[in-house]
């Protein structure tokens, strides 16, 4: 019972990471069918940044609480930049070609930041830990939890229902909808296709750099996070389906929870049980859970 | 025509061939590594002209590393003929079975899928305490049917081997692209389901495809392995297929040539930018890659093409 | 004299849509079928299933006497029956000659991997077949031009060329003068149709032009809400009255546009 409960808390602190960095990947899917390799450099500037703005604000004596709100807007600073940067100087060059060239570019851009990440911090590892530590911890029943996990989850959750919101409600959440329905139907109603595919973009860089500092202080921030990071967020997207926010909201927690029963259960299989379940949900599900294929009409 | 280019194969070949008596061995050694490692290009060649690419060819290179080192830990085998030959088989096995799943996908979630099972390798490899995990092991030095070369001669005695293999590959793709089965891979990219209408089973030309790149990645991996003499999980990561994805984009698709030549650009520009600029070679590298893509998207092979169109049309 | 195609009690259905229902007809050899009837009565949905490409939710379909009931599309080709498409499906990235010889090579390959493997695909003969087959549809001097250069009309020739590659005995043209301009349409039937019967191939044709309808067909199918309506010679099915009611606008249209054909 005790081991349920575990596999259950650990699995939605998993699920709320995989959701965090999966997040931003779906949603360039979605609107612009690019699969951004570069997510990967995101999530790891935010983190370098957030583990920077951490040190920079926890080493003055001011209050804690908005200690985390600081790290937040570094990063997410971070992600606009190097998403406006990227759209316009690299991809914008290669819109209309063949599916995987894009996802090329963006490996070899993935590959020339991996080292500008380098002479920006250097290769040492960082840590970020001062919010983890200053949210404390909390006892339920024989667990103890972390408050920053906890936080975590919520944010996860929070972020979710607002980026479905926003989809659903919001003038440019519709805008959105209608170019991930089709780009030529959405250019023939005078929509400036150009204009949000620059701002899907940064808006998905932000995201992935917001989830980068978001982990930061849950782990040694130094060279590979990117790499390591950016097939989870394929395997969850993937499962999902690409381009749909609940796609990798369940794709997380169907994951998340995977890995965590087989971490508490079956640790030698922990790493590949990601893998495994999506090549699982592939076989069955090719498109991923909540895409349709679309067959072709002759 | 086709005698032209197969007698510049030839004479490029024996010239390789050489390269012993005049090449330092690190050269030498630089050489067999881009080979071997061509051979996978040379699969991904055969996929990419049906328009699918593989990001998980690191799986094959892998199972035919590990068969090659597998053997000789745990059944004494060294000898290379029939450790290569078993690297080759298993791993298009592998692609074989794999393929049934695989040959019903195409474009991005063909290359997710693959990408999935080279990373469920790598994660039963990391985990495995008997397989070394994430040290891997080292690879006993092979033996020529009975003959134990070692050092500079064990070098040069590889690298004949890795060259003879590669040398047949080449041959029998080469014969393999002129026929219906090989040229039909651009029809497929272009319009599979004309290809179906006009008769042909493109699902299973597909599967076939997997395999025959299958094979020639345990072929290179086999051969990897016994020249680096040490395998790890690290030759399944995503990274791995990913280099050998940059290659394929670098050589470009357009002969067999190409993957050779393309290895060898690419291991040539890789040694020299870690020796000089060790920081920087990923930078490197992704720039190349980057305008490549931008400014020579058929890649170094379409140089030649255009080379020889132009000779074409000056000569009356 | 027995049907080279027969089909019985045909039926599709998608979900709670019936797109085609209750077709039940004989096609005898050498015939020249016109297939007509408004956009969504089934005529593509039948084609669809006598070709492979859809799976007949009920009935039966039989070629020169063998059940070809649901068989895969690449296999009722190697048996004898051919399509062409509504949109010319060829090989935008390859020259005319290339389509061709493409699908010369495969008809005279011997079937499954070893054969395609061991076959050559620009021998002497299937060079000579392209050729052949080009010069038969008269589009000769587009031989090495790229396929997605071609005007509409040489696109639906290329296709139409490629199919009758394998030497089928029943070719189905989905709409063979879609896209070609009023003037040019009687052209293109005329060399289609020449090129045809040079080869003795049954034709089944679907059209929305009822002028072509009359020149060519020797029979008309009408459908109508996915069935047959009317089965007869023009003159008889194009008078009868359910069939006037459907083409009555299409007709006035077609009159008051084209100039008259001899």
């Amino acid at each position: 019972m005790l081991v349920a409960f575990a596999i259950l808390t650990d699995g939605l602190v998993y699920a709320a990471y995989l959701f965090l960095v999966a997040v931003g990947l779906t949603l360039i899917f979605g609107v612009m069918k690019i699969l951004n390799v570069t997510h990967g450099s995101f999530y790891a500037f935010g983190a370098y940044g957030g583990a920077w703005a951490a040190g920079v604000y926890f080493s003055r004596r001011l209050p804690e609480a908005a200690g985390i709100l600081f790290m937040v807007l570094v990063a997410m600073g971070i992600g606009i930049l190097l998403g406006a940067i990227l759209e316009r100087g690299v991809l914008r060059l290669v819109y209309g070609r063949d599916e995987v060239i894009v996802v090329l570019v963006t490996y070899a851009v993935f590959l020339i930041l991996e080292d500008v990440i380098v002479l920006i911090w250097g290769a040492g590892s960082y840590g970020a830990y001062q919010p983890l530590v200053a949210a404390g911890n909390v006892d339920v029943g024989r667990l103890i939890l972390s408050n920053y996990d906890i936080g975590l989850v919520v944010f996860a959750a929070a972020l979710a229902a607002g980026v479905w919101w926003a989809l659903k409600y919001t003038r440019y959440g519709r805008l959105l909808n209608v170019v991930i329905f089709d780009r030529e139907t959405a250019a023939a109603f005078g929509i400036n296709v150009t204009l949000v595919y620059t701002v899907t973009f940064i808006i998905g860089a932000m995201l992935g750099a917001l989830g980068g500092a978001m982990m930061a202080p849950k782990i040694s921030v130094t060279l590979g996070i990117g790499v390591e990071v950016i097939v989870l967020a394929f395997a969850v997207v993937a499962i999902g389906g690409m381009g749909s926010i609940e796609g990798a909201l369940v794709g997380a927690l169907i994951v998340g929870i995977a890995r965590a029963a087989a971490v508490h259960l079956a640790p030698q299989i922990e790493l590949f049980v990601i893998y495994g379940v999506m090549a699982l949900v592939l076989i069955f599900r090719p498109y991923g859970l909540f895409t349709r294929a679309q067959p072709r009409k002759i | 025509m086709r005698w032209r280019s197969t007698l510049l194969g030839g004479i490029a070949f024996l010239v390789a061939a050489t390269a012993p008596w005049f090449a330092p061995n690190w050269f030498v050694s630089l050489m067999t590594i881009a080979f071997a490692n061509a051979l996978v290009v040379l699969g991904l060649v055969i996929m990419w002209r049906a328009g699918l690419v593989s990001f998980g060819q690191a799986l094959y290179y892998c199972v035919g590393a590990y068969t090659v080192a597998l053997l000789g830990r745990w059944a004494g085998i060294t000898e290379v003929f029939v450790t290569v030959l078993l690297g080759g088989l298993a791993a298009g096995l592998v692609a074989w079975v794999l393929g049934f799943l695989l040959a019903r996908y195409r474009e991005i979630f063909f290359a997710m899928l693959s990408l999935a099972f080279s990373m469920i390798l790598y994660g039963v490899l990391v985990k495995t305490e008997r397989l070394g995990s994430t040290d891997g092991f080292s690879v006993i030095n092979p033996t020529f049917l009975g003959y134990a070369p070692h050092s500079q001669m064990l070098l040069i005695s590889l690298y004949w081997l890795v060259l003879a293999i590669c040398a047949t590959s080449a041959l029998l793709v080469g014969a393999y692209f002129r026929s219906v089965a090989g040229a039909l891979a651009v029809p497929i990219r272009d319009n599979e389901i004309r290809v179906e209408f006009l008769g042909v089973s493109v699902n299973r030309l597909i599967h076939i495809k997997l395999v025959i790149a299958g094979v020639l990645g345990g072929f290179g991996g086999a051969l990897a392995a016994l020249t680096i003499g040490h395998v790890d999980p690290n030759m399944a990561y995503w990274t791995t297929s990913g280099g050998f994805v940059f290659v394929t984009v670098l050589a470009g698709a357009g002969s067999v040539a190409a993957a050779f030549v393309g290895s060898l650009v690419f291991e040539i520009v890789r040694s020299f930018a870690f020796a000089i600029l060790p920081g920087f070679w990923q930078l490197i590298l992704g720039s190349v890659l980057l305008l490549t893509i931008l400014f020579l998207p058929e890649g170094l092979g379409s140089i030649v093409k255009r080379l020889r169109r132009r000779r074409e049309t000056a000569a009356p | 004299m027995t049907a080279i195609l027969s089909v019985r009690d045909l039926e599709k259905t998608f979900g709670s849509v019936v797109a085609a229902r209750d077709i039940t007809l004989d096609v005898p050899p050498d015939q020249t079928v016109g297939i007509i009837g408004a956009n969504g009565a089934g005529k593509t949905t039948f084609v669809n299933m006598i070709t492979g490409h859809l799976r007949p939710s009920k009935g039966a379909i039989s070629f020169e006497g063998q059940d070809i009931t649901g068989r895969p599309s690449r296999e009722i080709t190697r048996l004898g029956i051919s399509r062409s498409f509504q949109i010319a499906q060829i090989f935008p990235s390859l020259t005319v000659f290339e389509n061709m010889s493409a699908a010369t090579a495969i008809a005279r390959a011997p079937v499954g991997f070893f054969g395609y493997a061991t076959a050559p695909v620009e021998s002497p003969q299937t060079v000579a077949e392209a050729d052949a087959a080009i010069e038969l549809f008269r589009i000769t001097r587009y031989r090495d031009a790229l396929a997605s250069t071609l005007p509409q009309g040489v696109r639906k020739l290329l296709d139409i060329a490629m199919a009758v590659a394998g030497s089928p005995r029943v070719l189905l043209l989905d709409e063979p003068t879609s896209g070609i301009s009023i003037e040019e349409k009687f052209d293109l039937m005329d060399v289609v149709m020449s090129a045809l019967k040079s080869r003795r191939i049954t034709v089944l044709f679907v059209e929305h032009d009822m002028e072509i309808v009359e020149r060519f067909a020797d029979r008309v199918l009408a459908f109508s809400d996915g069935t047959v309506i009317a089965d007869g010679p023009p003159a008889a099915a194009l008078a009868d009255a359910r069939v006037q009611e459907l083409i009555s606008g299409t007709k006035r249209a077609a009159a008051a546009q084209a100039p008259a054909h001899a």
